[in-house]
């Protein structure tokens, strides 16, 4: 594999994660997190519609008219979502049942969007594809780490089977109910882009606002 | 009437597209750095909600549910797989066609909303109200009285989201939840607000 390869399939997954640092594509995936089971075949779902939708994308890159390129964009990640959906339901249909509008929400999630528009429309077929991989795969680690907390804490299992044993079977652990609803989701992606740029410093935002340090007299004339 | 009125709480409180099934997450943490965009912004979905989720209700129910043809005498046939691309599409199109008539005929609206209706064609809120609405197979009325308590319930997180980041600016953040993460974690305190409501039944 090449640098340049192994630059667009990594650099997604801390250095430039769509979720954390690009704010794209929470939209719809946080409320199937609160399973292991769901969120992987979520991610698996997200990366394949993203990389194959980059790759056709980009094949057909220089045909595309610029007025209409959007609408284009959109037909091809819609048909590709149909196939996904489809597929779901007929080899997997309770997770589908789970899943629920989610899969089709996939149609509008910003990080498919954002990769046709921003990497493929300017990049050969086989480049696109791996970006849309490695932009998938920063999603699917954000996906998988918030699911990860949640079904542990909320309900002491890892994709179905007990790690905790809980209080009401005898055991010790009692469930922490609030993982399983939705608030948790956004406090759990916050703590996750709290460490990324504890780990990152230069990914920390500029505040709009200073506030003077008045005690080490930083604050000037008063 | 009463379940109309409770299917409208339902959706401006209860399952709160922003706050409850994080739909329009992107735009709702992007766009609500002011409270007049954001109230701009959240009328634009509310308009555009009203619109497509009945439209959408039509067409599923007259051309794409299993023997929806019939009134063409076809039978048997089952096009709701089509239900993706004919509401994105329908969902883009309505956009477009509204745009045009604002432009046309308000043009003091078109100047305040514009810039928003390209973005919303690829919220989710918009597409995932459409979706609700035929998961849960809602009839026309219903999807009329679904469509404005999604879209008034999205803006009201949005304003609200907005006002509460106008007063976060000033307050004194660790540096890595600065911007991003703190907009989150407060996200998450007003979902859990809006969780008070659950349970509620007219």
């Amino acid at each position: 594999m090449n640098s340049e390869t192994k630059k667009v399939l990594t650099a997604p997954l801390v250095n430039d994660n769509p979720i954390t640092l690009q704010v794209l594509g929470i939209c719809s995936a946080l409320a199937v997190t609160s399973q292991m089971s769901t969120s992987l075949i979520m991610a698996v779902a997200l990366t394949s519609v993203t990389a194959c939708s980059s790759a056709a994308i980009s094949s057909i890159r220089n045909h595309i008219p610029g007025s209409i390129r959007i609408i284009v964009q959109m037909t091809i990640i819609a048909s590709l979502v149909i196939v996904v959906d489809q597929l779901l339901k007929a080899f997997a249909y309770d997770v589908s049942k789970q899943l629920s509008v989610f899969v089709g929400l996939i149609i509008t999630n910003c990080i498919v969007m954002g990769r046709a528009e921003a990497y493929a429309m300017k990049n050969p077929p086989m480049a696109s594809f791996m970006d849309g991989i490695g932009n998938g795969l920063g999603y699917s680690l954000i996906l998988i780490i918030v699911a990860f907390f949640r079904e542990l804490l909320g309900s002491g299992k890892l994709l179905g089977i007990e790690i905790f044993e809980l209080t009401k079977d005898g055991g010790w652990y009692e469930p922490n109910g609030l993982m399983l609803l939705p608030p948790s989701a956004f406090f759990i992606i916050g703590i996750i882009i709290w460490s990324f740029r504890q780990w990152k410093p230069n990914q920390v935002e500029k505040p709009d606002f200073k506030i003077l340090d008045i005690a080490h007299g930083e604050g000037g004339h008063h | 009437m009463e379940e109309y009125i409770s299917l409208f709480i339902k959706a401006v409180f209860v399952e709160n597209l922003a706050l409850a099934f994080f739909l329009g997450m992107c735009t709702f943490l992007a766009v609500s750095k002011k409270i007049s965009t954001a109230i701009g912004l959240g009328i634009a979905v509310m308009v555009v909600q009203m619109i497509t989720v009945p439209a959408n209700n039509l067409i599923y129910h007259l051309l794409l549910k299993e023997d929806a043809l019939a009134w063409l005498g076809i039978t048997g046939v089952d096009l709701s797989f089509l239900a993706l691309l004919s509401c994105i599409g329908m969902i883009a199109a309505l956009v477009q066609i509204l745009e045009m008539i604002l432009d046309k005929f308000f043009p003091a609206l078109y100047h305040a909303l514009g810039v928003f209706l390209p973005l919303i064609t690829v919220n989710c809120a918009i597409l995932g109200g459409s979706l609700f609405m035929i998961e849960r197979d809602y009839q026309f009325g219903e999807s009329v009285v679904y469509g404005i308590g999604s879209g008034f319930g999205w803006a009201l997180a949005i304003t609200v989201m907005a006002g509460v980041r106008e007063k976060l600016k000033y307050s004194d953040i660790p540096a890595g939840l600065q911007g991003l993460g703190i907009t989150f974690i407060s996200a998450g305190l007003m979902s859990l607000g809006f969780m008070a409501f659950s349970g509620i039944q007219l």
